[in-house]
């Protein structure tokens, strides 16, 4: 008798049988349990961006019921459309999440018209009427948190010279940048804030060196937009400088260099919108909010803030969260190269779209965007 | 000047200390493949030994509280990832090339799954030596603030330069490289050569990686290298086998990364990317201008699977 036929033979059966079965009657036992399936740009220990997004699905984690599938190092071409591919015909995800910019256009909406019962949900992109229904966006006004940051800055800063370590010129990076400088300018109107681009979200020798030529510069509070600002801060530290942190508290890095910082808050905002999912009301598909919608939070101030610039810093965080709000680009805004980007008497409210497509460098900044 | 700005002079300041200190892993990687292409191998895998040393070295630091044990575990851990290349490339029909960029993955990869829970933490770091005492100018003193190892990288290229030349190991090594028959006859055994002259490479790329998360920038992040490892291998090629060219292309690499941040921070602000791209285009330029298809490159080991 040939055994080895038969077992093969007998493989091959049992094979085709679960192959039948799986097609036939495994998707209704992922009914029960919702999957969201998490795509970060890069490592999701960054202690930075993608680390922030962790922490929220970490949030989710906890909650029963739900089960999260995480994908990190997802770089922003078409290699995303396969992930999300593979996250909901593999792991059954319902609910996604793509976190990084250049997700959005054309990879999720792309994704999104062509699964149209499932759920996208994408971190700083801009919805609009001619987006699909089930897709979304979510942001925070993280320039709320930098205007106090600059607030700080300004205060502390002997100079008046404050130094911007950044990764790309696109809307959100100039945000923050313009935002961080007029906190400073509206506490001392001489402060400058140079600017440097580094052209990657992750280059630590060029952050390094960005820090190191802001410092030889005479510069001496720094912040950064780069996806893990651990080597700026420690590098400035190690100069001398003062730092305000990014996405995360970096606090502990450098505790006597590190003024504040503006921190993401996911770990409030994620479980907040699977209550809104489970209470059938759904995500609005344009989503934003600042400090006082808690999307966005300050750092504790560190112990080298003066009392005038903690208070200074309260009185603006207060303004933020107060009715009516606070607008940061107000009318009659300059930018850096003389030509008036806001026209007097149009104040530009947080909610603005407009902002979001800003391109332009305040008066004050040293740089320019391209 | 009175606030505490150098205004221009920062440019060439920062090139100065760019080329301080961002050139030790180039010259540390490109001395170690400079031993190991001599013997007629390529070991194109010291990308993710560079970053595997980078890692082990800020791991044992951060553990042990010694630096430079860290060093130490950073040279032993390319080492072994060395005789793992060598190892596999003695076995008949293998491709040198190949296992390199397999193990330049592995490298990488098995750094940064190990590497995970030292993202956070804050490791001992490398001290420096102040060079800079007798300026009071502080930027100046800052960009001579070097680390021994970026020392030891520039006494390490005369000597091997000299030791190539006449020692008998440096003999061994370029026959091995120049005819593996020779050295047959001559009684030694070929694989054994490359062997050891690869460990020697992973080791240095080891260390040249110690110096990127231990000393500058000094932290542990999965970004860190950025490429620096095939950039040094590359920089061989560049600097045509021969240990002090490999210095001076990695002072140049080195201070060509810090021409771009540099000049921004002075006002010239269009076409970053291209001043970053500087490095490369310099790179391509000269090889261009060297190569010629009537002849293999001058220098090159006659082994080597590239020129064969």
């Amino acid at each position: 008798m040939d055994f080895g036929r038969i077992s093969r033979r007998h493989v091959l059966q049992g094979g085709a049988a679960l192959t039948l079965g799986a097609a036939a009657g495994v998707r209704p036992a992922f009914a029960a349990d919702t999957t969201i399936g998490f795509i970060y740009v890069g490592s999701r220990d960054d202690y930075g961006y993608n680390q922030a997004h962790a922490q929220g699905a970490a949030a989710l984690k906890k909650i029963p019921g739900l089960k999260i599938v995480e994908e990190e190092k997802v770089p922003e071409t078409d290699a995303v459309e396969k992930t999300i591919e593979s996250m909901i015909n593999l792991d059954g995800a319902t609910l996604l999440f793509p976190t990084s910019f250049g997700y959005y256009n054309p990879h999720m909406i792309k994704m999104a018209a062509k699964y149209p019962k499932l759920r996208f949900e994408h971190c700083g992109g801009l919805w609009s009427d001619k987006d699909p229904k089930n897709a979304g966006s979510y942001f925070g006004y993280i320039d709320e948190a930098q205007y106090i940051s600059g607030i700080v800055a300004g205060l502390t800063s002997k100079s008046g010279k404050l130094g911007f370590v950044a990764a790309k010129p696109i809307p959100q990076v100039l945000r923050n940048i313009n935002a961080f400088a007029l906190g400073a300018k509206s506490v001392n109107p001489k402060a400058t804030t140079q600017v440097i681009f580094t052209g990657d979200w992750s280059m630590p020798v060029k952050e390094a060196e960005a820090t190191n030529s802001l410092i030889d510069q005479g510069v001496d509070v720094l912040t950064c937009h780069v996806d893990g600002p651990k080597t700026m801060v420690e590098n400035a530290a190690r100069r001398g400088a003062f730092v305000c942190g990014y996405h995360t508290n970096q606090s502990a890095l450098a505790p006597k260099a590190y003024l504040t910082g503006a921190e993401w808050n996911w770990e409030a905002l994620y479980p907040k919108f699977v209550k809104m999912i489970a209470a059938g009301e759904g995500i609005p598909n344009f989503y934003r909010g600042g400090l006082k919608e808690e999307i966005v939070k300050v750092s504790a101030y560190g112990e080298s803030v003066s009392a005038e610039a903690g208070k200074a810093a309260d009185e603006a965080k207060a303004k933020f969260l107060s009715a009516d709000g606070f607008a940061i680009f107000k009318g009659g805004l300059v930018d850096n190269k003389g030509k008036t980007v806001i026209a007097a008497g149009t104040d530009r409210g947080q909610k603005d779209p407009e902002l979001e497509k800003m391109d332009y460098l305040v008066e004050g900044v040293i740089g320019a965007t391209s | 000047m009175a606030d505490g700005s150098i205004g221009l002079w920062t440019v060439p300041l920062a090139v100065l200390g760019g080329a301080i200190r961002v050139s030790t892993p180039f010259l540390f990687v490109s001395l170690g493949e400079c031993i190991t292409e001599r013997s007629g191998r390529i070991n194109l895998g010291l990308e993710g030994t560079l970053v595997m040393g980078a890692m082990s070295a800020y791991g044992i630091s951060y553990l042990t509280g010694s630096p430079w044990l860290g060093v130490f575990a950073a040279g032993i851990t390319g080492a072994l990832l060395g005789a793992l290349h060598a190892g596999i490339c003695s076995l008949p029909r293998v491709n040198d090339v190949a296992v390199g960029i397999a193990l330049m993955l592995f490298g990488t990869g098995l750094a940064f799954y190990l590497g995970k829970p030292l993202i956070e933490p804050t490791a001992p770091r490398l001290p420096a030596i102040d060079f800079g005492w007798w300026s009071d100018i502080p930027q100046l003193r800052a960009a001579l603030r070097v680390n021994v190892l970026f020392l030891i990288g520039i006494a390490l290229a005369p000597i091997l330069y000299w030791a190539f030349r006449t020692t008998r190991w440096g003999l061994l090594i370029r026959t091995a490289g120049e005819s593996s028959d020779a050295a047959r006859a001559m009684g030694h055994s070929v694989l054994l050569i490359r062997l050891r002259a690869t460990m020697v490479g992973g080791f240095l790329a080891g260390i040249g990686g110690s110096f990127l998360s231990l000393f500058y920038p000094g932290s542990w992040n999965e970004g860190l290298s950025s490429g620096q490892g095939i950039t040094a291998v590359a920089l061989v090629i560049f600097a045509r086998w021969d240990p002090l060219l490999c210095l001076w292309a990695s002072l140049a690499f080195g201070g060509a990364a810090a021409l771009g941040p540099a000049l921004q921070s002075v006002g010239v602000t269009s076409g970053y990317h291209l001043f970053n791209a500087a490095p490369y285009i310099l790179t391509l330029a000269i090889m261009i201008i060297t190569c010629s298809p009537k002849r293999t490159l001058t220098g090159a080991p006659a082994e080597l699977s590239i020129t064969r």
